[in-house]
């Protein structure tokens, strides 16, 4: 039960994107369609799990000093075997992520999960954290591509819907702001009213 | 010619926060005074200015004589983590005045993706050293801009009566928006 809670936690409690705000850069930059956002959280998720893994069991030999550039390298060796393979297996989708990939290195939402949780649970627990954030993160970024998708090109998932362009500006820069932006106005309203059901109740 | 291009390109056409994504995070979080924003402007112009120069010789001269190119990502966010806090500790030394006016905002540059986005990126375009440092530079001023704009906008903002569920962070995300059509107009400049 406390092991569905870690895994589930992450994908509305703690959920990265919406309610702590942290990877925002990869939020808004790899967003333009549901399966480019989809890919690029289920890299970070995969990293998340790895790094979450390695550090939870290495916790005890890294002198309390020195953990955040050792966290740094544990990580950024995890992004360089993501990478490599990415390039070797998924080329087309290496291509379109583009700088994003070497840049989880910096993506908060990973060093935050290595400090917070993994340098002070067992292994299990932490790859069961990193899948969660990882699972709740993925899910943000599908949501929001499939929304910029379906404003900015009228396809979903590459299956298309209407006919001709759509609004372009959905797309391109602006449209991640907008899209993000909403989506946030939009879970707050829902958890402020799940929150003041729960309380009505008791 | 060639360096007039990089210049404008990097400050207004692909300016590193509003069409490339890159420093969101600084750009979301210290941007509530205009003051506070310069200093961290300044900040990152002149780690970038350095880092590229840096990142420069070590890849040509390090990782490529070696064959090593594959270490990049774990090299990169290393030298640049020391770097930041060697121009910290030189900073301190020998100009106090210029650490007191960076200071606080020099440990958060280590965690700006801006950083080292612009390390992978001047080495993905295959600069040579002096574009790559004209790059960097104008990145980080355009990277400087784009944060002053937005700290006099929200500056605004606080004044205003915003909807209880858009207050933080989702209205400063829409008035990046805004700010990221308006930006918009430079495309096709050069």
């Amino acid at each position: 039960m406390k092991r569905l809670n870690i895994l589930l936690k992450g994908i509305i409690k703690e959920n990265p994107t919406f309610v702590l705000v942290l990877g925002m850069c990869p939020t808004l930059g790899t967003t333009t369609s549901a399966i480019n956002g989809a890919g690029m959280g289920i890299a970070t998720m995969f990293v998340l799990i790895m790094s979450n893994t390695v550090i939870s069991l290495i916790k005890g030999l890294i002198p309390d000093k020195v953990r955040i550039p050792a966290f740094i390298v544990v990580i950024a060796s995890c992004v360089t075997v993501i990478q490599l393979l990415m390039e070797a297996y998924v080329p087309a989708l290496y291509e379109t992520l583009g700088v994003f990939i070497p840049l989880i290195v910096v993506n908060c939402i990973i060093l935050g999960r290595a400090e917070a949780f993994a340098s002070k649970n067992n292994v299990m627990d932490s790859a069961l954290d990193g899948m969660g954030i990882g699972l709740g993160f993925t899910l943000s970024l599908t949501v929001i591509g499939a929304v910029r998708e379906m404003l900015g090109s009228g396809s979903i998932f590459g299956y298309k819907f209407i006919e001709g362009d759509g609004l372009i500006a959905f797309v391109l820069a602006p449209g991640a702001f907008f899209v993000l932006g909403y989506l946030m106005v939009l879970f707050n309203k829902a958890t402020a009213r799940m929150r003041g059901a729960v309380n009505k109740k008791e | 010619m060639e360096y007039f291009a990089i210049i404008i390109g990097a400050i207004f056409v692909n300016n590193v926060v509003l069409s490339q994504f890159l420093g969101i995070c600084p750009f979301l979080g210290v941007s509530n005074k205009v003051n506070t924003s310069l200093g961290m402007g300044a900040a990152v112009v002149f780690v970038m200015g350095i880092s590229s120069i840096v990142v420069y010789l070590l890849q040509y001269h390090v990782l490529v004589p070696l064959h090593i190119e594959y270490m990049q990502t774990i090299v990169f966010i290393l030298v640049i983590a020391a770097l930041v806090q060697m121009v910290e500790i030189i900073l301190k030394k020998i100009s106090p005045a210029l650490y007191q006016a960076l200071g606080i905002f020099l440990p958060l540059i280590t965690t700006n993706c801006a950083v080292l986005g612009v390390a992978i990126l001047l080495v993905q375009n295959g600069y040579n050293l002096l574009e790559s440092f004209t790059y960097a530079v104008s990145t980080a001023v355009g990277f400087a801009l784009a944060l002053v704009i937005f700290s006099g906008i929200r500056e605004r903002l606080e004044l205003n009566d915003v909807p209880v569920a858009m207050r933080g962070v989702p209205i400063a995300l829409i008035t990046a928006g805004i700010l990221a059509m308006a930006f918009m107009g430079f495309a096709g400049l050069v």
